[in-house]
């Protein structure tokens, strides 16, 4: 399938025109928080009013990618999110607690629902076609892009919106920590990998794909599979996955001119990869993302923004230029709290 | 050419059983499972009736396996998902590619609830083992490892069509040769933030409901879990045991008309079985029954009448709504009723709308007021909407 359109709300300077490269955003402490856009461009001001956090960034990376896409009636919306809408789920647990369940009101918990970004963007367009969420941790956004593929096979579908979105609130952030998925320390984003120990930054992200059937002129890249697999026992059973993912796709290791991986400095999630890198992978340039984008279960969308628009531009701005090929296939590999595994394979047009 | 899919095994908890056999015997004894609060706390216990599932935490953890402390979303998806496995009588499950897409919409809530009494006072307060599965995913996930199923596992959640998503994703899994066998259906506990979430949009009845009744007041909310085991036509032809029916055409489709309310016209419901019937290739007249979504609610009812009466305008085929025994389910609703739907294949089975009493306005139709055996069920709609337009239509036939 082609990605015919993109649109990536994230902690980095990737939405709208905005040249990511040139200008990283750093960010020091245990997280990483979205640069957002100026919503009222992409959405009516009176329906923003009543939109938390994650259903804006959710929309407006939904309806920015139609709008680069040409496309306002897509044949399906799908959405992959692992926590859904956290704010809104935590303005009414928290008002039921303290005022004992009495006189609440109900726009939080209409709010809360996971579907809701994915129903508010099929109300904006008035689409009544196939509408989809999965909430399904660290493999919700490879779910919402095999359903995609499905529908496109099954001849259901020639345009579907996918999108991956998760947010990270206050009290989701002081959890996590205290689950020790984040740094104790303050790192920079920039050092995070080169400097492992135990836990990772904080992250969250909102990225949408047009995704089609038939090539246009404009295509960012194609996604050619997407595989996710469930806690792998070892690291032979991870390499079997990889060779059986490629057998299915044709494709070889050694065709593959950029891996990108989910490494997040956490030593414990890392030593997942060490191997991969050390045989597996040894032939072509590797490139990591969570220093962008931080760690979250949806991140797997961010790459995926990610390879794509190096394939777009050609070649990798990430890779020394000793090691720069034309970028023809990449793979992503990533996985999230070692439950959840995936291999998205992407290929220029 | 599309693989046909085939229902081999089924498994269910509600209200009125924990079985598929006990359920059953209560729909055909027409005993409702819709009582005052029993096991959820709550400072409403007295003011609504709901279906709960009749059994404690420590009842479900030791009729499910799952020790103590966890979730009861959790306990209710695994006593029902173990059953289907087991009915389905598959020798081995090494070698096959199988799935387990369960759909739930409030996770790990009744937990978090727990924990967020003494976190909010204090945030490094609450203990984490009450947090660590609050999300949908994680759900599924305990279910999978004690049902043993590594490869593939999802989690859907579309609010009150959730489950029925679940299993039209299923079947696509195995039509599209991915998997071999897929445990789809879905889950969900009652749980203080739906109660007061439903009671905020003032739509949860004080009495009993009474689904498609013209004085229908609202909707009770009940909790269980219901999976089909769906299966390829390989694996279905090497199965010793009875088949159920088959499951292929189904129909997903958006109201787009408000985020909690369906259209009056009922678009998204129109859309969604029109959609399906079309799958199917068969003609409205050629569904012998409709299990409807019927919550009792004033707009889902007359939203959903609406939409049959214009796509079974002159041939009405018998219906009714299931809830009235269980309770609106949510996100386990979908589940529960593609195993009644199944069994109503199966075996010629018409349920019951019970305490339906007066005509809606307007509605060429009567729901069926008594339970009844039929000889010639031989296609079954099933209707599930949800919040956010979700509508979703599922067919089951024959074999």
């Amino acid at each position: 399938m082609y990605i015919r359109a993109a649109s990536n709300i994230s902690p980095q300077n990737t939405f709208g025109n905005q040249r990511f490269l040139s200008e990283l955003a750093g960010y020091t402490g245990d997280g990483l928080t979205c640069i957002e856009p100026d919503y009222k461009a992409l959405i009516d001001p009176k329906i923003i009013r009543r939109m938390s956090r994650i259903i804006k960034m959710g929309v407006a990376a939904g309806m920015d990618c139609l709008q680069q896409a040409g496309v306002n009636a897509p044949d399906a919306i799908i959405t992959g999110t692992a926590y859904g809408c956290l704010e809104d789920t935590n303005t009414f647990l928290t008002k039921m607690v303290q005022q004992n369940e009495e006189a609440l009101s109900p726009t939080a918990f209409i709010q809360s629902t996971h579907n809701t970004i994915s129903a508010q963007i099929a109300l904006l367009l008035q689409c009544h076609q196939y509408n989809n969420t999965f909430v399904n941790g660290g493999a919700s956004f490879e779910n919402a892009l095999l359903d995609a593929m499905m529908l496109l096979y099954e001849g259901e579908a020639a345009n579907v919106l996918v999108g991956g979105i998760d947010e990270i609130t206050t009290n989701s952030h002081a959890i996590l920590k205290r689950m020790g998925l984040y740094r104790r320390e303050q790192v920079s984003n920039f050092d995070l990998l080169n400097t492992p120990g135990k836990g990772t930054m904080a992250g969250e992200g909102s990225a949408f794909f047009m995704l089609s059937r038939e090539a246009s002129d404009n295509d960012w890249a194609k996604i050619d599979g997407v595989s996710s697999f469930y806690k792998p026992r070892n690291t032979a059973e991870i390499k079997q996955q990889i060779s059986i993912f490629l057998q299915s796709q044709n494709a070889n290791i050694h065709e593959i001119d950029l891996v990108i991986t989910g490494n997040n400095g956490d030593l414990k999630n890392d030593a997942v990869y060490e191997q991969l890198l050390k045989y597996d992978f040894a032939n072509a340039p590797v490139i990591n993302y969570k220093a962008l984008c931080g760690e979250y279960p949806t991140s797997s969308a961010f790459a995926t923004w990610l390879a794509a628009h190096e394939i777009k531009a050609g070649g990798c701005s990430f890779v020394p230029e000793s090691d720069q090929t034309s970028l023809k296939k990449v793979l992503i590999y990533n996985h999230y709290q070692n439950i959840h595994h995936s291999l998205i394979l992407l290929s220029a047009c | 050419m599309e693989q046909p899919v085939f229902i081999a095994g089924l498994g269910v908890i509600s209200a009125i059983g924990n079985t598929v056999a006990q359920n059953l015997l209560s729909l055909e004894q027409e005993k409702t499972g819709i009582a005052p609060i029993q096991y959820l706390d709550t400072d409403h216990r007295d003011e609504f009736p709901v279906g709960e599932v009749k059994l404690s935490n420590a009842e479900l953890a030791e009729l499910s396996g799952f020790k103590h402390g966890i979730s009861r979303t959790a306990m209710l998806s695994l006593i029902a998902a173990k059953e289907a496995l087991a009915d389905t009588e598959l020798a081995n499950l090494a070698g096959l590619r199988t799935g387990f897409v369960s759909a739930n919409t409030v996770g790990g809530m009744d937990k978090t609830e727990d924990f967020f009494r003494d976190f909010l006072d204090d945030n490094t307060k609450g203990r984490l083992r009450n947090v660590i599965n609050h999300e949908c995913g994680a759900i599924t996930n305990l279910v999978a490892d004690q049902l043993g199923i590594r490869h593939y596992v999802s989690t859907i959640s579309t609010a009150c069509s959730s489950s029925a998503n679940a299993i039209i994703y299923g079947a696509r899994l195995i039509k599209n040769n991915i998997l071999d066998v897929v445990i789809a259906g879905g889950t969900d506990a009652l749980t203080r933030f739906t109660l007061n979430g439903f009671n905020t949009l003032m739509i949860l009845d004080k009495q009993p409901c009474q689904p498609f009744d013209a004085n229908r007041r609202g909707l009770n909310l009940g909790e269980g879990a219901g999976y089909v085991v769906l299966v390829s036509a390989r694996i279905a032809s090497s199965l010793k045991k009875e088949i159920y029916c088959t499951f292929g055409s189904y129909h997903n489709a958006n109201d787009a008309y408000h985020q909690t309310a369906s259209s009056p016209e009922g678009t998204g419901s129109l859309l969604a079985m029109e959609g399906a019937l079309k799958k199917s290739g068969l003609q409205p007249a050629d569904i012998s029954y409709i299990n409807l979504h019927g919550t009792g609610t004033q707009n889902n009812d007359s939203s959903e009448g609406t939409a049959i009466s214009k796509l079974f305008a002159g041939h009405s085929p018998k219906m009714s709504s299931t809830k009235a025994f269980t309770g609106h389910t949510l996100g386990a609703s979908g589940g529960i009723e593609a195993v009644f739907s199944a069994l109503a294949v199966r075996r010629g089975l018409i349920y019951p709308n019970l305490r339906f009493e007066t005509q809606m306005d307007g509605f060429p139709f009567t729901p069926e007021t008594h339970f009844s055996t039929q000889p010639d069920v031989k296609h079954v709609l099933s209707n599930s909407f949800g919040f956010g337009g979700n509508c979703s239509s599922l067919i089951f036939s024959k074999l």
